[in-house]
């Protein structure tokens, strides 16, 4: 608790900081590793503590951006309707792929939550009316009214910041509550809990409903960060990046999703944005190439800390 | 619909179902043998595509450069088994995908450091260039026969080598049962350098072969990458019979797909409706079929483990 505190103070003061010394462009950036952290808890909490290799996560965020995007094109910009939306629509993506896929296991399951991915990614691509493969571009943000203007960086900022704070307290709330401990139990042991009496299946499928609702709000807020929504954001290899934050923040950790998101988009723009000297004298050119700095990073990170950042200060059980 | 527009989309269909078992080929073995996810095999087919475009600049012929182009491609799959990849056999599937996402980034950057950002252009051998007519009155590029041929070719080679020969035996061994293979005193760890190192030369063939056709540039082997994986679970993983059906049936129906399935719409549909809808369609069906084939058959049409 007081770790979470401490965490939220310091996130809650970063753009006072950043303001004072005129960095407005990186609270747009905070705001957009806090969304990214909200997609990789929503992973985390299927792929950690469900056990269930979703490599299809895209689909929901990418649906939930959509979601966002078309209707705001069609004159519909109020967040309360639009958001809700959003998040229906991934719920609903959810229900559907999740109950067709978790007829499978393992490697299957990943291969078969994939391919409803990729399906969905084509659907949009094809979707000429609404930008195909250029994207959509929208009006504006969302609107709340009561003369909130989200299009202000730190009103925006602070909102996704206070939905983070929600989700992980839900997520937080869940996994303690009967539910969490059921799918707890089926994790480690799915047999038996079906032996037990606990309807596995639908417990499990519960659990990625959920995952996908709160991957569309994601979705939704990432819409509303560029005010653009693009196919990529369905493509494979956003599934791909949301599952490497997860490993890499640490799988089945409350604090997984957020360490992970921002551990690898700041590397990403620290890479770009710092001149470090010793190393541009070896090789001029190599902020052109962040890709291959982030690889290195994430292989040193699998050989030297299996279970992920946030496993480095956990402490040992003996 | 002609016979002749028929003839043309199914040899299309095969001469790409046939590029794609190239890639499925080694990929089900890595998987069936040593139950590891390598994300980065579509890596491996883009290196051997850039491999060719420099050694066919290099000797100024399609032909000298393609053995070298294959061979340089399997030292770089030895020396990544050898180095990374075998220190992530006994570890689970996210490990193994973080792993190899991070060696997709790093292949991506090394490539567009040593070839540069912009697509590079690769020649059919002057000689195939023009079509030909086929009995029946079909123009067929030349080229895409030669593909057809040498796919056709090491699909039987690969199943003589596989079915018919000691290291063949070896790998189906590992692939059925690892661990008593192991216990029965198979050299996994060498035979699977060998086979990494030739599914590597494979990657590259298909990559050199689909070079002139497709561009050659960063980022193609992460869509392929993607069907290659279809076409294995399609299969049943570890298997090579199933990776060619596999790939054929993927091949086939991706291809007729994105040909018919925008006439067969415009037949009942409105037009507007009909052009939006058919390839939307057309780019879901190899996922549907895949999903239909998991559905009735959830380890694949030939599952390897008995």
């Amino acid at each position: 608790m007081k770790r979470a505190v401490a965490v939220f103070a310091l996130l809650a003061l970063f753009p006072l900081v950043m303001q004072s010394m005129d960095g407005l462009f990186y609270v747009s950036l905070a705001s957009r590793i806090l969304i990214y952290a909200i997609a990789a808890t929503s992973l985390n909490l299927v792929l950690g503590y469900g056990g269930m290799v979703s490599f299809g996560h895209a689909a929901f965020f990418g649906a939930g951006a959509f979601v966002v995007g078309i209707l705001s094109v069609e004159g519909v910009r109020s967040a309360w309707i639009a958001w809700p939306a959003a998040i229906a629509v991934a719920a609903l993506a959810a229900l559907v792929i999740g109950a067709m896929s978790l007829r499978t296991r393992g490697v299957y399951f990943i291969m078969i939550t994939l391919a409803f991915a990729q399906m969905i990614y084509y659907i949009f691509v094809s979707l000429k009316t609404y930008g195909g493969d250029d994207g959509l571009s929208m009006p504006g943000r969302s609107t709340v009214g009561m003369d909130v203007n989200l299009r202000d960086e730190l009103t925006w900022y602070y909102l996704v910041l206070a939905l983070l704070a929600l989700v992980l307290y839900g997520l937080k709330r869940l996994v303690h509550s009967r539910f969490g401990r059921v799918i707890d139990a089926i994790r480690e042991n799915e047999a038996r809990a079906e032996a037990i009496g606990f309807p596995v299946y639908r417990y499990k499928l519960l659990c990625f409903v959920i995952s996908g609702a709160v991957a569309g709000l994601a979705g939704a807020l990432i819409a509303n960060q560029s005010n653009y929504v693009s196919p990529s954001l369905l493509h494979w290899i956003q599934s791909g990046t949301l599952m490497i934050m997860v490993i890499l923040g640490g799988v089945g950790t409350l604090w997984g999703g957020l360490i992970g998101a921002t551990v690898l988009l700041a590397l990403e723009h620290l890479i770009a944005d710092y001149r470090i000297g010793w190393v541009a004298s070896l090789a001029p050119n190599y902020q052109d190439h962040a890709g291959l700095a982030i690889g290195i990073v994430l292989l040193t990170i699998v050989m030297l800390a299996p279970e992920g950042i946030a496993g480095l200060f956990r402490r040992r059980h003996a | 619909m002609s016979t002749i527009l028929f003839l043309e989309q199914t040899l299309n269909g095969v001469q790409f179902g046939l590029m794609l078992f190239l890639l499925a080929a080694g990929l089900t073995l890595v998987f069936g043998i040593m139950d590891m996810i390598n994300l980065a095999h579509g890596s491996l087919y883009m290196v051997g595509a850039y491999f060719m475009a420099s050694f066919v600049q290099a000797t100024g012929s399609f032909w000298l450069g393609l053995p070298l182009a294959l061979g340089a491609t399997a030292l770089v799959g030895a020396a990544l088994e050898m180095t990374l990849l075998r220190r992530l056999y006994g570890r689970d599937h996210l490990t193994q995908v973080l792993a190899t996402f991070a060696i997709i980034l790093i292949a991506n950057e090394a490539v567009r450091i040593a070839w540069g950002s912009q697509p590079i252009m690769l020649n059919a051998p002057p000689s195939l260039t023009g079509p030909v007519t086929l009995p029946g009155g079909l123009h067929y590029a030349s080229y895409r026969l030669l593909i057809i041929g040498v796919g056709a070719a090491v699909a039987l080679a690969l199943y003589f080598l596989v079915a018919k020969t000691r290291v063949g035996m070896l790998v189906r061994a590992g692939a059925s049962n690892r661990e008593m293979a192991i216990a029965m005193g198979v050299n996994i760890r060498r035979l699977f350098t060998i086979v990494f190192a030739l599914g590597a030369a494979l990657c590259a063939l298909a990559g050199a072969m689909l070079g002139p056709i497709l561009a050659v540039q960063v980022g193609m082997g992460e869509n392929i990458l993607i069907l290659a994986f279809v076409v294995i679970v399609i299969g049943g993983i570890g298997s090579i019979r199933g990776a060619l059906v596999g790939s054929l049936l993927v091949g086939i129906v991706d291809t007729s797909g994105r040909a018919f399935l925008p006439l067969v719409f415009s037949a009942f549909l409105p037009p507007q409706l009909a052009s939006a809808a058919g390839p939307a369609i057309a780019s879901v069906l190899i996922y549907l079929l895949m999903a239909v084939v998991l559905y009735f058959r959830p380890q694949g049409l030939f599952p390897a483990r008995g």
